[in-house]
């Protein structure tokens, strides 16, 4: 192959609108309106599912009955993140699955408040069992980032 | 139920790199599928049907890529169909494979794929859009990080360390030096895992796998297809079961400790459904080694716990042991495993594919020494779709 490679290049622009449902809006609305964050309990298990969902996969049923959980829990899970990646937020970030009193599943988030600079300080803080409360944005506009987790005093 | 004895006589994989200029997505699978039949020594039309191996067509920035390649791995005039379920691609497509033949309709099939990933800038610009656009996409997750959940979870419940990870790490570039078609080779030790820039913590870059182009395929036959060829060197599929846990990680977070995402839960049903079909009752002594799924250091370490190769939590404690080494009782990932190559479309045909080279005792520098018994899975979605394989040079 003596000739040069040929690149042809593209790219993507594509835009979304996507509904979030009726379910979906319901949970943002509460967000909005009333500072609230509202799980779906699932009339077979029981269990109050955060992101709320019109029907419970494991029993295979619908979903009927609004929940108001706390906006306090802890963290079960969490990342640091310190490295860089296309069209994702300047790191460092932290994020958490937080299992918020009175719900059954944990629900994704951001950690904010904590100095990421140096990793084994933040660890110090961000850990699994670290009790959270959820902080609304003063502008909320129906989308997950409406809200974030903090650390609560006694654990900070 | 006992299916119809099914065995893979022919294997093709292409070198895995980071990008391949020189050819295109097409032409990749090509090779790969010309690579199987010379491998089987049979011709494209001996190939009653074709399964394609394509997982997010995103990372190749081609709609439908089934379509494009179709004709270019012998589908033209032929039955034809595209799997696709994340990483676990290459896993479902040999499990769609083995079903064609399963239910008596056809003798001989060609699992084939590519992947041509290193054409987009960032992967994980791609991957952040596995999850879910109203409540998850925009908390910046992605495919690493999930995976830093899963580690978190296991070093809490377990008391697992970033030194038993970087073991992992260690090993599988070590195995990697003697397979050709590794896509990252060159020896590192602990030191350099632990000083290794931190990704998403506790994942650091040498947990990680890389991103790799190629491709891969394999043919699959029935019993009576294989004895007209009067072939002797076949690996059999002795058992398959395939398992898929919830979509949202934080419901494997309930406080329950049920299915609990430090786990590979649902990699744990589908092992033990595969076991059942292969009566195999202890794997720990009955499976001579194993090539698994694990795009991350810490992945592979809840795997093997839930493959039954040890105990719940001891998988740290099995690798300082030097267990899962090739000179260990179940050497894991003898290939070096997806630390060391990942074409996420084929990346669990790959461990098909090696898993038959090792039956086969055609594997080389890596060969290894009591290779009968193997176990090959797939992992994707967020930790999400499971495949299991057991595969055995003996019918």
């Amino acid at each position: 192959m003596e000739r040069e490679l040929i690149f042809i290049p593209q790219a993507w622009n594509i835009k979304f609108n996507h509904a979030a449902g009726e379910v979906g809006s319901a949970f943002f609305r509460a967000i909005i309106d009333r500072k609230e964050i509202l799980g779906r309990r699932c009339p077979v298990c029981k269990r109050v599912l955060l992101p709320p969902r019109s029907y419970c996969e494991r029993c295979f049923v619908q979903t009927d009955e609004w929940v108001k959980v706390g906006t306090e829990g802890t963290i079960q899970a969490f990342t640091i993140v310190y490295g860089r990646f296309k069209g994702l937020p300047d790191p460092p970030y932290a994020i958490a699955y937080v299992l918020l009193n009175g719900a059954s599943t944990s629900m994704v988030n951001f950690v904010k408040g904590v100095d990421l600079e140096d990793l084994n300080e933040a660890l110090k803080k961000i850990k699994i069992g670290s009790r959270v409360k959820v902080v609304f944005k003063r502008k909320r506009e129906g989308r997950i980032t409406d809200f974030w987790y903090e650390l609560l005093k006694e654990t900070s | 139920m006992k299916p119809r004895n099914i065995g893979i006589i022919g294997v093709g994989q292409t070198e895995y790199t980071t990008k391949r200029d020189d050819a295109t997505l097409t032409e990749i699978a090509r090779e790969a599928t010309v690579l199987a039949l010379e491998d089987g020594k049979i011709e494209i039309k001996d190939i009653d049907a074709v399964v394609f191996s394509l997982a997010l067509d995103s990372l190749e920035g081609m709609e439908s890529g089934e379509k494009w390649c179709a004709g270019a791995v012998g589908g033209y005039r032929k039955p034809f169909i595209r799997v696709h379920t994340g990483g676990t691609t290459g896993g479902s497509a040999v499990h769609a494979g083995f079903f064609h033949i399963a239910s008596g309709l056809f003798d001989c099939i060609l699992v084939v794929g590519a992947e041509k990933m290193g054409e987009t800038p960032d992967a994980q610009n791609v991957l952040n859009r596995i999850f879910d656009p109203i409540y998850e996409r925009t908390v910046a997750i992605n495919a690493v990080n999930m995976c830093s959940f899963q580690a978190v979870r296991h070093m809490k419940k377990y008391g697992t360390s970033e030194y038993q990870m970087a073991l992992v790490a260690v090993r599988s570039r070590k195995n990697a030096l003697k397979n050709p078609y590794a896509h990252i080779r060159g020896e590192i030790t602990v030191e350099d895992v632990l000083n290794s820039r931190m990704i998403c913590y506790p994942i650091k870059l040498y947990d990680c796998c890389p991103r790799s182009t190629g491709g891969c395929a394999i043919v699959m036959a029935s019993e009576r297809f294989i004895r007209k060829l009067n072939k002797k060197n076949v690996a059999w599929i002795k058992g398959i079961a395939g398992c898929t846990n919830s979509y949202f990680i934080g419901d494997r977070m309930d406080g329950s400790g049920i299915n609990d995402y430090a786990d590979a839960e649902g990699l744990f049903l589908a092992a033990k459904g595969a076991y059942q079909m292969a009566e195999i009752k202890n794997p720990g002594k009955e499976i001579d080694f194993a090539e698994i799924y694990a795009p991350f250091t810490s992945t592979e370490l809840a795997a093997v716990e839930a493959l039954g190769f040890c105990e719940r939590g001891e998988s740290g404690i099995y690798n300082e042991k030097g267990i899962f080494n090739m000179d260990g009782r179940i050497p894991i990932n003898p290939s070096g495993g997806v630390l060391t190559a990942n074409p996420i479309s084929v990346t669990a045909l790959v461990r098909v594919a090696e898993s038959t080279i090792q039956l086969m005792e055609r594997a080389g520098e890596r060969q290894v020494k009591r290779a009968r018994t193997a176990v090959a899975t797939g992992e994707g979605g967020s930790l999400q779709f499971y495949t299991v394989t057991v595969l055995s040079n003996r019918i």
